[in-house]
């Protein structure tokens, strides 16, 4: 091609178009709220979540516990609508 | 994109160009037809040429393409814009027969075969197949401002992976999709973390990237198939902390026909499709995917090898099938296979040369793999040098054989292993102590056959978590 064309490349990219979303409410008070605690399923997890538990419990929250199958996953779509469903919010527990 | 078939005039065309001895020729007979009547000449270099006709520029050879001259001099009749004959070269007879016109040419030989049109040249037909077919292509064009570097400017686009890439041109991809007979809209796979839907056309301008030739492009979809299926798992390969990314062993005859290396340095530096190759499915899943270091990528350290970590198997020294059959295709079939592996590692043993000392050996190695009290997590890969498979082949062992023995003497006392054994924190808990545990579960040492011929070693590759909750090695079919 001569010099004067313009040069035009092809975007390698997914061209995705990034959806926006509007961040739930944050809740304004444990007490009564129902709130999740995921486990990745790696080691001493339980360790952490626990404890976290009875901290949550006892300031008045309701906890529901969750796991995912393999940290090295992400979490099946079930279980991320469950947990949406059930919550009002959710704690993600890295451990090691 | 696409540039409309240009109309011919009513009447006699030529196409002729000056580099070409015949046109030189027949250029006083074109005087004689364009004083006689209606003849249009197109000139495809010189619009000097034919000096007596009034040539028509047709230098940017959209005419000759659009009306797929091969050959110069050609003759066509044209009326309302259709062709309705033509003929190529010089044959006084027929040129005659042709114009309806008597004595041309006198004093020329009777025939002479014309040259070809410069529209079919194959240095410059590529170029006029994008410029005026109309493109196929979908990926969104991005123009490059003239003052702008073209590689800085892919760099500053965060498209490349720390080292320059070769521009993505429409004209490069398209030769690039030439490598494969697939669709360029076919989707290959959804790249993870971004789940995104990549098609032929993509993996064909990255690998255009990658500085992959055409003929490379089926392994490179190959293995973008392999690794974004469930068992590989290249989601969690690339969100891990630990230093793994795949690494590609491709199998059967393509190994060859494309050049690869399999033999010194096999792992190492200088080979244009092992490099490539790899390189290209690296930046799949980095622009098509979206898995960039320091982002959803969460090594703590990395390794080299995810800049591109592909290789061939030494499948006519191994004394042995190759790693493809192992994984359940038929040996000669061309394939590549996806691991999840850490940078290599050398193992040297120079003086066994019983298969039993050398086996020992590789297994003590095998046995730090990661951590010596961490077992069953991780699989390996084992790279079997010339020499040292030598020991074997002379020895009569089979790779069963070995594996057997591998993992016989990788089964490991629990009270080695517990945490606080050997006054290392690290290991498994106090419930294993009395049990005898194996290092790697069944079917987790993978042994290749590669390298040079020169040196009694071996290379161990170390996995990552393996299994359903981890990655599996894949294999997959190169297809066409």
């Amino acid at each position: 091609m001569s010099a004067n064309e313009p040069r035009v490349v092809l975007d390698p990219t997914s061209e995705r178009e990034i959806a926006l979303r509007k961040r739930a409410e944050r809740i304004s008070s444990l007490e009564g709220a129902t709130i999740g605690l995921l486990d990745i399923s790696k080691p001493r997890g339980d360790v952490f979540l626990d404890r976290l538990e009875e901290q949550l419990r006892g300031r008045g929250a309701r906890v529901e516990r969750f796991k995912k199958p393999t940290f090295a996953k992400p979490a099946p779509v079930d279980l991320r609508h469950e947990i949406a469903t059930k919550c009002a919010a959710v704690v993600e527990a890295l451990a090691d | 994109m696409t540039s409309p078939r240009p109309e011919l005039p009513a009447g006699l065309v030529a196409f002729v160009k000056r580099d070409c001895p015949t046109c030189e020729l027949v250029a006083p007979v074109l005087a004689q037809l364009a004083e006689a009547g209606t003849l249009t000449v197109y000139t495809q270099d010189d619009l000097n040429f034919p000096a007596d006709c009034a040539p028509e520029d047709d230098t940017s050879l959209e005419r000759s393409w659009h009306h797929e001259i091969e050959v110069v001099p050609t003759l066509l009749r044209v009326e309302s814009g259709a062709e309705q004959e033509r003929i190529v070269g010089w044959q006084r007879d027929e040129w005659e027969a042709f114009t309806g016109q008597r004595g041309l040419g006198p004093g020329l030989p009777d025939w002479r075969p014309g040259c070809g049109s410069l529209s079919v040249d194959p240095s410059r037909e590529p170029e006029l197949r994008v410029r005026f077919s109309g493109s196929r292509l979908r990926a969104r064009r991005v123009e490059i401002a003239s003052a702008e570097d073209e590689f800085e400017a892919l760099f500053e686009r965060g498209w490349t992976d720390g080292l320059p890439v070769v521009p993505p041109t429409e004209l490069r991809v398209m030769a690039m999709l030439e490598g494969t007979r697939r669709a360029p809209d076919e989707i290959v796979a959804d790249v993870p973390p971004d789940l995104a839907p990549c098609s032929v056309e993509k993996v064909a301008v990255n690998a255009v990237m990658a500085g992959c030739k055409p003929e490379y492009l089926p392994v490179v979809l190959a293995a973008v198939e392999a690794i974004c299926t469930d068992a590989f798992n290249i989601h969690g390969v690339l969100a891990t902390t630990m230093p793994v990314s795949p690494v590609l062993v491709v199998n059967g005859p393509i190994r060859r026909a494309l050049g690869m290396n399999s033999g010194k340095n096999a792992l190492g530096q200088g080979n244009r499709a092992n490099l490539a190759i790899g390189r290209a499915v690296q930046l799949v899943i980095r622009n098509v995917g979206g898995g960039r270091p320091g982002e959803v990528d969460r090594a703590t350290f990395g390794n080299p090898g995810k800049l591109s970590f592909c290789f061939a198997e030494d499948e006519e020294g191994s004394p042995w099938g190759p790693l493809s059959a192992d994984l359940g295709l038929d040996p000669g079939v061309n394939s590549v296979t996806a691991f999840a592996g850490e940078g290599p590692r050398c193992i040297v043993d120079q003086i066994s040369r019983e298969p039993d000392s050398l086996a020992r050996s590789l297994a003590v190695n095998l046995r730090t793999l990661h951590h010596p009290k961490l077992l069953m997590a991780f699989d390996a890969m084992l790279c079997i040098g010339p020499e040292h498979a030598r020991v074997f082949r002379q020895a009569g062992w089979t790779k069963k054989q070995l594996l057997a023995r591998l993992h016989e003497l990788l089964l490991i006392p629990g009270e080695e292993v517990v945490r606080g054994a050997g006054g290392i924190e690290e290991g498994l808990p106090e419930s294993v102590r009395s049990a005898t545990l194996p290092k790697f579960r069944p079917g987790g040492i993978l042994l290749v056959h590669c390298g040079g011929g020169a040196g009694l070693f071996s290379t161990l590759i170390g996995g990552w978590v393996n299994g359903e909750t981890g990655s599996q090695p894949v294999v997959r079919e190169i297809g066409e």
